[in-house]
């Protein structure tokens, strides 16, 4: 990677465009100026003057500062970086499909109808659901959703007194979160010494204010909740829904369904487990599912404008298609395989908190030895993860789950060769080793990379947000 | 097991790693998960196919779909798309990123995030825009939240009934279960009082007239509320900015900025606000920094107002957005400059007008809002049945006269030719009276 220090605006030149229009107005002779005078822009309008050329590349020139799952292998913990297969690239923008506008009739649209008919028929297979909404645009957005559907399923019988939802304390932060900002009242449940929700310690928290609970399982420590059974049991007695957080759903993919284990609603994230590109943060699709309780009023709540993200349902739909029911059934257990691997081959250089057999990630809690001696600061997480960034990987997620201090969250997907888990192991290890030896080597990294570690109390202190 | 090709696992492979882990088999993997939960039926989906065979499986349901002119907006505008844009994007280093969480290697990211941040605020006249938002109509429920969150024992919002629908449908939606009432109004000003937090109103509105909002601000502020204004990005190249109105806040939807259709998806919400409300905004900021040896660098910063570090005290949920959408408007918006942006205005609006003037020629419609402007969509009064007229013009290849409060609208942006609109209007002529 290149260091390369301009903005766009850097290499704005007057007179100069990049921009490609009919030269005259064919149309008659009506121009904006035309419009009464107060309704028009008084101020300039600012905007870089560059030629075509110029823009391809400054733009090429930021994309060689940035690593992508192409660029190499991206262990992200909950976030599932699988490879995003190109046939789906190619589809998505598949002319037939691209100028649709949202707003044509019924008889115009069959054939996206029919994509959104067959993902809908795909996904509701793959998780036990019985029908998907598809207008949430991203994870977060389809808990919101998710949880909209829980509340409107209580107002229809009349039960204004369920107001609360309960959240385990390994729970992604977004959980807590999407359920404030639907007007819940979060409950904390908190996990046992095993990483698992302690059922004992949820019983209490069960009432008649009790709208539901939010779980993801396998959790975020990578751990099966084994008494999904139990609790789904409790929460219903109650009167409460499940709701299932399907950022962690690859594990699962050929070997449980969440409509199984009694979840009532979920959420996928198509960017995670049916290989949707990230796009350095969206364009995401995040439905939701419901079985048979909350099939009723699927069709409530309007979370997006059209019909949600339609360019990233072909991809994930023509992934189903690529992989068909061999494959699907494949990718949880190889996802599987690929994290116990690694975690059983660094858990004697880094803490494993949690002995038992994961799913797709886990974590780690630090270094085994940090390096810490007299008037020497030990090795962090950061700086592990930071040092990953010199010998060409991207980091695992750090410092989370809140559980552990240190936490390294590690997800592997099953996309990845075992030469590209060795390699990866055997950095992991040399790191640990560095860390033993000098940790200064950890606290100066990234030295390779495109910029050192930035001054982020500087950039919070005096914000500079725009050019 | 069968090669596959994104698979990379041979069955040594395979075998090596149970080894190493010191099970048996990829089932012992699952060995904690109780019995009854372990799915043991066959997926009812079909067989895996070849590439050739997806190609050909979207082939044939694109068949089913038309291919129709469309002179159709309601927040979905058919401009042109400069070749450039989609090379750039699918870059698969933009393409297949994650969230720039370790800044060193995410500098592309980053960079073109603070470019479209600038861009968002130049555009609009405001002092902060933040990462992007899912689409226009979120951004505008967000906005409402936000407003909330921005003033003092107040809970209360109006929203114009003049937004088009689906802003209308989202903020409903999004209102509906948190602690705030919601109001909707054909005249917002009539519904203020000391319990307002914020109105969200339109600069065009859903029936495509340009709204003046002389003394709207100031009415807002006296009130102690914060304006919102709902833009077309595109539109204000040309129309005066939200600054220049007065709002505090602007959203919108980016998607007239170069995004293709796509039936209704993925396209990019933005949101901008004045200076003494940046630490309200929701989403992911960018913000220039230095590193340690002092070479200009970008940063997610003001963290602190977000949803993994505020959790139950969040006042928005979202963390990914459009990303890769907002990426796509900044390099559209680079290639245009202030003079392509201008011109895309100019041609539709020259369209549009010239459209207005045949259909009414016509003698089957008649004007909706007379006297008052325009830009790129309008209504019409239709003297003719509008099934009949929908019919007609969906038969000759347009998608256009969408059925609209007792109206219908129409839409013109610069793909449409000349040629195409006499096209219109000859079909329209073709309708008895």
């Amino acid at each position: 990677m290149r260091y390369y220090d301009k903005l766009i605006f850097d290499l704005s030149h007057p007179g100069r465009t990049g921009y490609s229009l009919p030269s005259d107005f064919a149309c008659g002779q009506v121009s904006c100026s035309d419009l009464p005078e107060n309704l028009l822009r008084r101020s300039a309008l600012d905007l870089p003057e560059v030629s075509e050329v110029d823009v391809v590349r400054h733009y090429t020139n930021l994309s060689q500062m940035n690593f992508g799952v192409d660029t190499g292998f991206y262990p992200l913990g909950s976030c599932t970086m699988k490879y995003n297969p190109k046939i789906n690239e190619e589809i998505a923008s598949h002319p037939a499909f691209a100028g649709l506008h949202p707003l044509q009739p019924a008889e115009t649209v069959k054939g996206a109808q029919a994509v959104i008919d067959g993902l809908d028929a795909s996904l509701a297979v793959i998780t036990g659901m019985k029908h998907f909404t598809f207008l949430p645009c991203a994870g977060a957005h389809g808990e919101l959703t998710g949880l909209m559907l829980m509340r409107e399923y209580h107002l229809a019988k009349g039960d204004t007194a369920r107001t609360k939802v309960i959240v385990p304390d390994s729970a992604h932060g977004t959980n807590p979160a999407s359920a404030a900002v639907c007007g819940l009242e979060i409950v904390e449940v908190k996990s046992g010494a095993d990483g698992l929700v302690d059922v004992e310690s949820l019983k209490p928290l069960l009432g008649p204010d009790i709208a539901g609970i939010m779980m993801t399982n396998p959790n975020t420590l990578g751990l099966f909740e084994r008494q999904i059974g139990e609790i789904a049991r409790l929460v219903h007695e109650c009167g409460g829904l499940l709701y299932y957080d399907g950022a962690n759903m690859n594990p699962l993919l050929g070997k449980v369904r969440p409509g199984d284990m009694g979840f009532d609603i979920m959420h996928l994230n198509l960017h995670k487990t049916f290989s949707t590109p990230h796009g350095g943060g969206g364009p995401g699709s995040g439905p939701v599912g419901v079985g048979e309780r909350v099939l009723p009023y699927l069709r409530i709540p309007r979370t997006s404008g059209f019909h949600g993200n339609f360019g990233v349902m072909m991809r994930a739909y023509a992934y189903i298609l690529m992989l068909g029911r061999e494959n699907v059934k494949m990718a949880g257990p190889l996802a599987t395989l690929s994290a116990n691997y690694i975690k059983e081959s660094l858990k004697d250089c880094y803490k494993l908190p949690i002995l038992t057999v994961c799913k797709h990630e886990f974590v780690f809690d630090g270094l085994v030895n940090d390096g810490a001696r007299e008037g020497k600061a030990g090795a962090t997480t950061l700086d592990v993860a930071k040092r990953l960034l010199d010998y060409g990987f991207h980091a695992p997620t750090i410092y989370f789950p809140l559980l552990f201090h240190q936490a390294i969250m590690i997800e592997p997907t099953e996309t990845e060769s075992l030469e590209t888990l060795d390699s990866f192991i055997e950095v992991m290890r040399r790191i640990a080793a560095e860390a033993a030896e000098d940790p200064d080597i950890l606290h100066g990294a990234p030295h390779n990379a495109p910029i050192g570690r930035p001054d982020e109390t500087a950039a919070a202190r005096n914000p500079i947000l725009k050019a | 097991m069968a090669g596959f090709a994104y698979f990379p696992h041979t069955e040594e492979d395979i075998r090596v790693m149970l080894d190493r882990i010191g099970v048996r088999s990829l089932d012992d993997l699952y060995s904690d998960v109780p019995a009854d939960f372990v799915y043991k039926g066959e997926y009812d989906l079909p067989s895996a196919l070849s590439e050739q065979q997806v190609r050909d499986f979207f082939d044939n349901l694109g068949k089913q779909n038309t291919s129709l002119k469309v002179f159709v907006g309601q927040g979905a505008y058919d401009h042109y798309v400069p070749a450039v844009i989609p090379y750039i994007t699918s870059r698969s280093e933009f393409l297949t990123a994650y969230t720039p969480y370790q800044c060193e290697i995410s500098q592309g990211t980053l960079r073109y995030i603070f470019e479209w941040q600038s861009m968002i605020c130049r555009l609009t006249g405001l002092d902060v825009a933040n990462a992007s938002m899912y689409d226009g109509p979120t951004a505008a429920a967000e906005a409402l939240r936000m407003s909330v969150a921005c003033t003092r024992k107040r809970n209360k919002v109006v929203v114009s009934t003049k937004l088009q629908q689906n802003v209308l449908d989202v903020v409903k939606t999004y209102l509906k279960y948190p602690d705030i009432e919601l109001v909707f109004a054909w005249d917002v000003l009539e519904e203020l009082g000391p319990d307002v937090a914020g109105v969200l109103v339109p600069s065009i509105c859903r029936h495509g007239v340009i709204q003046d909002l002389t003394g709207m601000a100031d009415a807002v502020h006296a009130a102690g509320a914060l304006l919102i204004e709902y833009c077309d990005p595109s539109a204000l190249a040309v129309l005066k900015t939200p600054a220049e109105w007065g709002a505090d806040i602007a959203v919108g939807d980016g998607q007239s900025l170069g995004i293709p259709l796509c039936y209704g998806g993925p396209y990019v919400g933005f949101m901008a606000c004045r200076q003494e409300y940046m630490r309200k905004l929701p989403g992911r900021i960018v913000g220039q920094s230095v590193d340690k040896s002092g070479k200009r660098c970008y940063v997610l910063t003001l963290q602190a107002r977000e949803q993994h570090i505020r959790r139950e005290k969040a006042t928005s949920n979202i963390c990914s957005n459009e990303s890769l959408m907002a990426l796509w408007c900044t390099v559209y918006l680079s290639l245009m400059g202030p003079e392509g942006l201008r011109k895309v205005n100019e041609l539709s609006c020259a369209g549009a007008h010239y459209l207005y003037d045949e259909l009414l020629k016509t003698g089957r419609f008649e004007e909706a809002f007379p006297g008052r402007p325009f830009l790129k969509e309008f209504c019409l009064k239709p003297l003719v049945p509008v099934d009949v007229l929908q019919q007609k013009l969906l038969d000759a290849g347009f998608f256009a006269a969408l059925e609209l409060d007792g109206y219908v609208t129409f839409c013109v942006t610069e793909r449409r030719t000349k040629e195409e609109i006499d096209e219109l209007v000859n079909v329209v002529k073709g309708i008895g009276l």
